[in-house]
Formats: structure tokens, C-alpha cells, sequence
């Protein structure tokens, strides 16, 4: 296969990757000011996204690595270009990132708000601007003869971009208080159902919604036929109304796949609108970046193309391992007390 | 509309005078926030291991007291990491943000180790010290002490490919130039970069020191208030068993490092040293007072060892070291009319307190372990205070080294091929610039004081003993 179109997939992949499973930690994170009732309750949700939210982001470092790797013209007017709209995700996810950290290093009632809301914020804000920035690339942004963006912050604002970034927001809401049915138990896990079925028809509608204006950007912006966007964005909105259906039929652990599926769909539906370009321009059609115009040569594609297949399987295979691992559903009134678990575990001797 | 002119002009108004170009803004940013992140990088290179052997011990022998200090430190390591990992994530976005012709040009070769970093290490790194962090009581000891140190070799990956990022901007090879653009011809001979291998070790060795001094001056800290005093003396005697070494091999690493600078960057070894005329053989100043610019070339003080310099640059006690004016004449011949300088007073300061910190810490490390052969490491209070004064030492070394590195390099970004005043993103304007100054400095200052606070109170000798900890007290803070 040509390693232009492998890297462009892999990126798609990637971004795939990145929203499926971050996806859901943002959900989690938005519906932390609204789920839980107590203290317990909140450090549950908190230890739901815990061990992983971390790994979730790396998806989005690797994006942006590969992206500088395999199409440094892409990346450079891509990330210069949405200069300001990155500054907020950049301060978002950094606050985001020390709330997980900090937010347990203090019993103040007060501080621990702090933290809660800014993780719930920082959740909010960056799948409000992925939506609106990945929503960008295919409705098109000014760029000059020169392929640099030509256009101010607010060009990025559109009804159909900002669709995407509300559509994002409620989509992993959804998909958040899903995932918690899945990880919780008792009161807590009731309350997740609630919320999950009080998201699904605002999610489902608004998400279909965006998907079908996709296909028509698609069509009328990048010059695209309605096949084949049209496929992956009718499984996604097939994949989301059987999500919504489950989640009010209580089988949250399939409404959790379906909207996972869902989600992996959308983006598939955006980067097959996309191809052959990776950003269009608008007004001047001809300036748009397109794949082989941007992508690096073959060399360092097969370079990359080598790393990414040895390391990509063993990725896939310990994070699948970390969920395993934490299989298990968080009571809410679980403390992490490593000392006295190894007491139990060694009849309070001396470990082997 | 009206507001955002408004505060465009009030930006523009402010950082004005500071910086005219933005080019200078975006020089500024990038110093900033990548010296920042190196702050808390070096002493998750060091404390990890470290954390990781305590726990090794735990396992091999039984004793709790290895587990609580694992628990200990491993607290003061993970609140370090959290805010590495937050401001990492702006460096790999700064890239394409604030340098998008740089980017385009060197994205076939310099890309390639970041796309291989996020692939090999970061998920490594972070999914499994969530598995550490929260795996305690999930996995057996054996796998959980196991995740630990994969964790670390994560971290320490992560580390080498960078540098090959780096040094390629140092030193390139493996490349050629197509279209404009750097083309990469020979992936083994980036990753093989003598320049990386010797800026990784030097690195390594760097955040080795960082662990070991960080935690000797916790430990006497500790000692000061008498407070566990036989819990802290077995951690004491771990960092100085890492410290003597390191810090000793770090300044025979650091002295040979200076040979592949000298072969690949003579203007930044001609600049550490302030010599404007080239010599044979050369003198190591010591230190000097004035002879930094080029109207005023000859020092009115200074201290200097005759034939230092030779040896260091070039491994021989004859050997000739290049002047700055004659570097300059050269370059312009080769690239054309301009300054090929770089700003001679700070780097050759910047190497001196980089050096100067090294045999302090050395030193700190000798004293240390002779007071505890001795047996008086835990009494001796003026040695406690200073190795808690030390704690700061890292720090000022690793960012002396970078400016050395870096602004060592200018006007080049990427040394020979680039300068740095045409790699800047045309499309980003002085107030975007602005913008992201002041939001990065805001939070960063933010983020540097709580966590000041938070390493502080989880590293003070009154707080309760880690077997205490659960249920934590109220924050009387």
C-alpha cells in the first residue's frame, strides 16, 4: 500500500484512538460537578479514569508526533494556523492533567472543588475545541498561496465547526456516564444510568446531526461524492441510536461499545471526507494541503511505517492488559492503603 | 471585535518594548516554557530508579522501612511527574505553533524521534505508572514492582530519542537537503549521532544527580529534626552510594561532551570561553571580569589555568582552539554577510555556573559519604544545612547547561543549515505571541508555586511517618 495513504489512515487511527478513549474520561470529568452526591462518591470517579486517562492521552501526543513525522507541512500550518484555539487546549489539558494529581493531596473542601471544576472545565473546554478545530479541516480555513493559514481566531467559528465542538461535548458525555455504569456499583452506578440516559437523545440527535452536515460539507467544500463519506457516518448514527436504545434497555456495558464504535466511526467519517486533502482551504480551493503534497518522503515513511508496526500491536496489547487489570467495579468507599494490603497478604511478616 | 482590538493593542503596547520581532517573542517562549519543563524532567530521570530500587529492596528483603520510603519518595516522584507530563505537552505543540517553517523543514528528520518517543516511550511511561500508581493492591508484587521500573525505562527512552532530536539540531546528519527541506538519508546514522550518545549520557548522568542530591537533602532535612533518623539514613545511604559516583563521572563526561561540541559547534566552544583570537596552547579562564564583547575583547581580570582550555576542547594539552573572529570570518565566507556569534558574556557564564555547580556537588557528595562512614552524617547541622541548600544546585546546573546548549547554537536553529530568525510561523502575529507569553508564564508560575508547596509539605520531617498517613489528617496549611 502506498505509505502516503498507510500514515494518513494511521493518523486517523490515532486521532481514533485518542477520542474513543479520552472520550470517555472527558465524559467522566464533565459529569463529575453532577453525578456523584459525597466526597466517596466523587473520589470513585476519580479512580475510575485514574489509572488511565494518562495512557488515553498519549493517543494525542503520538497524533501530533506522527503528524510532525509524516506530514510536517500539515503540522506546521495546522498547528500555527490554530494557534490560539491550541493555546486553550494546551491550558486546558494542563490543568486538567495536575487536577488528577493535586486534587487528592488535600482534604480542604474548598480545594478539592477547585480541582473537581477544573477537571470538569478542562474536559469540557478540549472536546469543545477538538470539535471545532478537527471540524475546521474540512470545512476549510483561509490559507495563503504558500499553504500558511491567511485567517483570524474567529474564521474558526462556523454553525457547522461549532456544531462539532457541541456534538463532541455531549457524544463523550454520553460515552463518559457509560463507561461509569460499567466501573461503579450501587448508588453511584444508578445515578450513571440516569445520567446516561438523560444524555443519550441530545447526544444521539445533535451527533447524527453533525454527521449528516459532515457528508454535505464534505460534498459541497472538498469536492467529495457522497459515497464514500456516507458509509462510516451512517454507522456511527446506527452505532449512537443502538446506544441510546441500550442505554434505556440497562445494558450500559453495550451501550458502552456501541457509542465506542460510534465515535470510531465519526472519525473515520471526517478523515474519509477529508481524503485526498488534510486541510482545505476556503475560499481559495486550489491552496488546500493534500496528502501528498504535505507528507514527508519515503523514507522516513518507511521508517516510521517499520516503528509503527512493532510497536503499535504491543501498545494495544498492555493497555488492554491496564483494563483488565481494573476490572473491577470502585464501591466508593475503597481506600488505597498499599501497607496495610500487604500486612494481609504476608500475615503481617516479612514479605518473601 | 472592539475588545479583542482592544487588548490586542494593550498586549502589543506591553511586550512592545521587550521585544520588537516575533521572532524575539517566540525565542522567549520557548526558553521559558522548555527550561521550565526541564526542571522537573531530570528529577524524574534520577528518582525514578531510585524509587525503584527501594522498592527492589522492599522485595528482596522484607523490610517494611524499604517500603515506607518507596511510598515516601514515590510520592515526591509522582507530583514532579504530573507537572513534567502537563508541559511536555506544550513543547510538542510549540514546534508547530511558533516555528512552522522550522517544522516544515526539518519534519522528515526531526519528527521521526518525537513520532518514536510518543510510540515507544510515553505509552510505556504512562500506562504503566498508572498501573504502579494504582496497582498496589491489583497485582502481585513481583508484576507490580515489575511496572515500576518498565515505567522508568519508559522515561529513560523517552530521554534518548529526544536527544537525538536535539542533537540533529546541534550537530545533523544522516540527512540531505531537498527542495528546501532536510530529507532524512540514514535513520542509524541519527540515531547514532555522537553527539546524542554523549548528550544522552551527559543528560542521564545529570538526572541521576538530580535524584540523589534531591534526596540527600531531604533525608538531612529529615536528620535536622531528628525525625525517623534510622528511616532516612538508609535512603541517605542510597543517594550517596548513586551521588559519589555520578557526580564524579558527570564532570568527566561533561569535560569530554565539550570535545564533540568542538568538533561540530567551534563557534559555541570559542564563545564558552570568551576567546576572541585563536590559540595554542589555551588557558582555561577561571573567571573574568569584562572581555565579552568584540570592542572589548581582552578581560581586565581574570583568572586562568594554562593549558586547561586545550585539553578540554580537543583532548590534547597542545591542542589549538579556535577564535571567535577568525570562526566569524570563516562563516561569513561560507553562509554569506552576518553575525555568526552568539552572545559571548552569557555563554561563557552559563558554562561556568554549569561547571562550577558540578564540582559543588561533587564535593557535597564526598563530604556526605565521609560523614557517614564517619557515622555523623545525622549530626553534623552544618552539613545538613548545606546539602539542603544543595537541593537548588541541580536546578541552576541543568539550566546553565541549556542556555549553554542552546542559545550556544545561535543564530542558528538548526546549526549550518537554518537560522533561527527565518524559522519562526510568518502567519503568528506579536499579539497571538503575546497572548501565549503571558497565559504560559501565568500558569506556569501557578503551577510552580503549588507544586513548591505541595513537594514541600509531602518532603517535611513533621509530617506523619507514611504508615500514618491513612486517614490523613486536616491541612492545617
Amino acid at each position: 500500500m502506498d505509505l502516503q495513504i498507510f500514515w494518513f489512515c494511521l493518523i486517523a487511527v490515532l486521532w481514533g484512538g485518542y477520542l474513543v478513549l479520552e472520550g470517555f474520561d472527558f465524559g467522566v470529568g464533565m459529569l463529575l460537578p453532577f453525578v456523584p452526591r459525597d466526597e466517596s462518591e466523587r473520589g470513585a470517579m476519580f479512580e475510575s479514569i485514574g489509572p488511565v486517562w494518562d495512557g488515553n492521552e498519549v493517543w494525542l501526543v503520538t497524533a501530533g508526533g506522527a503528524t510532525f513525522a509524516a506530514f510536517p507541512a500539515w503540522y506546521g500550518t495546522m498547528f500555527s494556523g490554530f494557534y490560539l484555539a491550541l493555546l486553550l487546549i494546551l491550558f486546558f489539558l494542563i490543568v486538567r492533567v495536575v487536577s488528577f494529581e493535586w486534587r487528592e493531596k488535600s482534604e480542604n473542601p474548598r480545594w478539592r472543588r477547585v480541582w473537581l471544576w477544573a477537571n470538569a472545565g478542562g474536559s469540557t473546554g478540549i472536546a469543545l475545541i477538538w470539535g471545532i478545530g478537527l471540524s475546521n479541516l474540512l470545512h476549510g480555513v483561509p490559507l495563503d498561496s504558500g499553504g500558511d493559514y491567511a485567517g483570524t481566531f474567529w474564521d474558526l467559528f462556523s454553525g457547522y465547526t461549532i456544531l462539532g465542538g457541541i456534538a463532541f461535548v455531549l457524544v463523550f458525555a454520553f460515552h463518559g456516564a457509560s463507561f461509569l455504569t460499567l466501573r461503579t456499583t450501587g448508588d453511584l452506578c444508578t445515578r450513571a444510568e440516569a445520567a446516561a440516559r438523560r444524555l443519550a437523545i441530545p447526544a444521539v440527535a445533535v451527533g447524527a446531526g453533525y454527521l449528516i452536515w459532515t457528508v454535505a460539507v464534505a460534498v459541497d467544500r472538498n469536492d467529495k461524492d457522497v459515497f464514500p463519506p456516507v458509509l462510516p457516518a451512517a454507522i456511527a448514527i446506527a452505532a449512537f441510536v443502538a446506544a441510546a436504545f441500550l442505554a434505556f434497555a440497562g445494558r450500559s456495558g453495550l451501550a458502552f461499545a456501541l457509542s465506542a464504535v460510534g465515535t470510531l466511526s465519526l472519525v473515520a467519517t471526517l478523515f474519509t471526507a477529508l481524503y485526498p486533502r488534510v486541510m482545505v482551504s476556503s475560499p481559495d480551493f486550489a491552496n488546500s494541503l493534500t496528502v501528498s503534497g504535505t507528507a514527508s518522503a519515503h523514507y522516513t515513511l518507511a521508517v516510521m511505517s517499520v516503528v509503527a508496526a512493532i510497536f503499535v500491536p504491543v501498545i494495544l496489547l498492555y493497555q488492554s492488559w491496564t483494563y483488565y487489570v481494573f476490572r473491577a467495579r470502585i464501591t466508593g468507599s475503597e481506600v488505597e492503603a498499599p501497607l496495610e494490603v500487604v500486612a494481609q497478604r504476608t500475615g503481617g511478616t516479612s514479605a518473601g | 471585535m472592539m475588545t479583542s482590538a482592544v487588548l490586542a493593542l494593550s498586549i502589543e503596547a506591553m511586550v512592545g518594548p521587550l521585544a520588537s520581532t516575533a521572532v524575539d517573542l517566540a525565542r522567549i517562549q520557548f526558553a521559558t516554557t522548555s527550561i521550565y519543563h526541564f526542571l522537573f524532567v531530570p528529577l524524574t530521570l534520577g528518582l525514578g530508579p531510585l524509587v525503584a530500587v527501594m522498592q527492589t529492596l522492599w522485595h528482596r528483603t522484607g523490610d517494611e522501612r524499604w517500603l515506607r520510603l518507596t511510598r515516601f519518595f514515590g510520592t515526591l516522584f509522582l507530583i514532579n511527574f504530573a507537572i513534567g507530563v502537563a508541559t511536555g505537552l506544550v513543547q510538542e505543540f510549540e514546534f508547530g505553533m511558533n516555528w512552522s517553517v522550522y517544522s516544515k523543514f526539518v519534519g522528515n528528520v526531526f519528527g521521526a524521534p518525537l513520532a518514536i518517543e510518543g510510540l515507544a516511550a510515553f505509552f510505556l511511561e504512562s500506562t504503566f505508572l498508572g498501573l504502579w500508581v494504582f496497582g498496589w493492591n491489583r497485582l502481585s508484587p513481583r508484576v507490580h514492582l515489575a511496572t515500576l521500573w518498565i515505567a522508568v525505562l519508559g522515561t529513560w527512552m523517552s530521554a534518548y530519542v529526544i536527544l537525538v532530536a536535539n542533537s540533529w539540531m546541534q550537530h545533523p546528519v544522516g540527512y540531505k537537503i531537498v527542495n528546501g527541506e532536510a530529507h532524512l538519508t540514514s535513520v542509524w546514522a541519527l540515531l547514532s549521532n555522537e553527539f546524542a550518545l554523549r548528550a544522552y549520557l551527559h543528560t542521564i548522568l545529570a538526572g541521576l544527580i538530580f535524584g540523589s542530591i534531591v534526596m540527600l537533602g531531604v533525608c538531612c532535612w529529615h536528620f535536622l529534626r531528628g525525625h525517623e533518623v534510622d528511616l532516612f539514613r538508609k535512603a541517605a545511604k542510597l543517594a550517596l552510594i548513586v551521588a559519589v559516583p555520578v557526580t564524579l563521572l558527570q564532570l568527566v563526561v561533561g569535560n569530554r561532551f565539550g570535545e564533540a561540541v568542538t568538533s561540530a559547534q567551534s563557534m559555541k566552544i570559542a564563545a564558552s570561553e570568551a576567546q576572541w583570537n585563536t590559540c595554542q596552547p589555551c588557558g582555561f579562564s577561571m573567571f573574568q571580569i569584562g572581555g565579552f564583547t568584540k570592542d572589548d575583547p581582552t578581560p581586565s581580570f581574570s583568572i586562568t589555568i594554562p593549558r586547561v582550555l586545550s585539553y578540554m576542547a580537543t583532548g590534547s594539552f597542545n591542542g589549538q582552539v579556535q577564535g571567535l573572529n577568525e570562526l566569524q570570518t570563516q562563516e561569513r565566507r561560507k553562509y554569506g554577510p552576518g553575525n555568526y556569534m552568539p552572545d559571548v558574556r552569557v555563554i561563557y557564564l552559563s558554562m561556568r555556573v554549569m561547571a562550577y555547580m558540578g564540582v559543588l556537588m561533587f564535593l557535597v557528595a564526598a563530604v556526605g559519604a565521609w560523614l557517614y562512614w564517619k557515622r555523623k552524617l545525622d549530626t553534623a547541622r552544618w552539613f545538613l544545612w548545606t546539602a539542603i541548600v544543595a537541593i537548588a544546585f541541580p536546578y541552576i546546573a541543568a539550566t546553565a547547561g541549556w542556555i549553554l546548549t542552546e542559545m550556544g547554537r545561535q543564530p542558528w536553529i538548526v546549526q549550518g543549515l537554518l537560522l533561527t530568525s527565518k524559522a519562526n510561523s510568518p502567519n503568528v502575529s506579536t499579539t497571538w505571541l503575546g497572548i501565549s507569553l503571558g497565559v504560559f508564564i501565568a500558569l506556569y508560575v501557578v503551577l510552580g508555586v503549588v507544586d513548591f508547596v505541595l513537594m514541600r509539605r509531602y518532603a517535611r520531617p513533621d509530617r506523619p511517618s507514611p504508615r500514618e498517613e491513612l486517614p490523613q489528617p486536616a491541612v492545617t496549611y
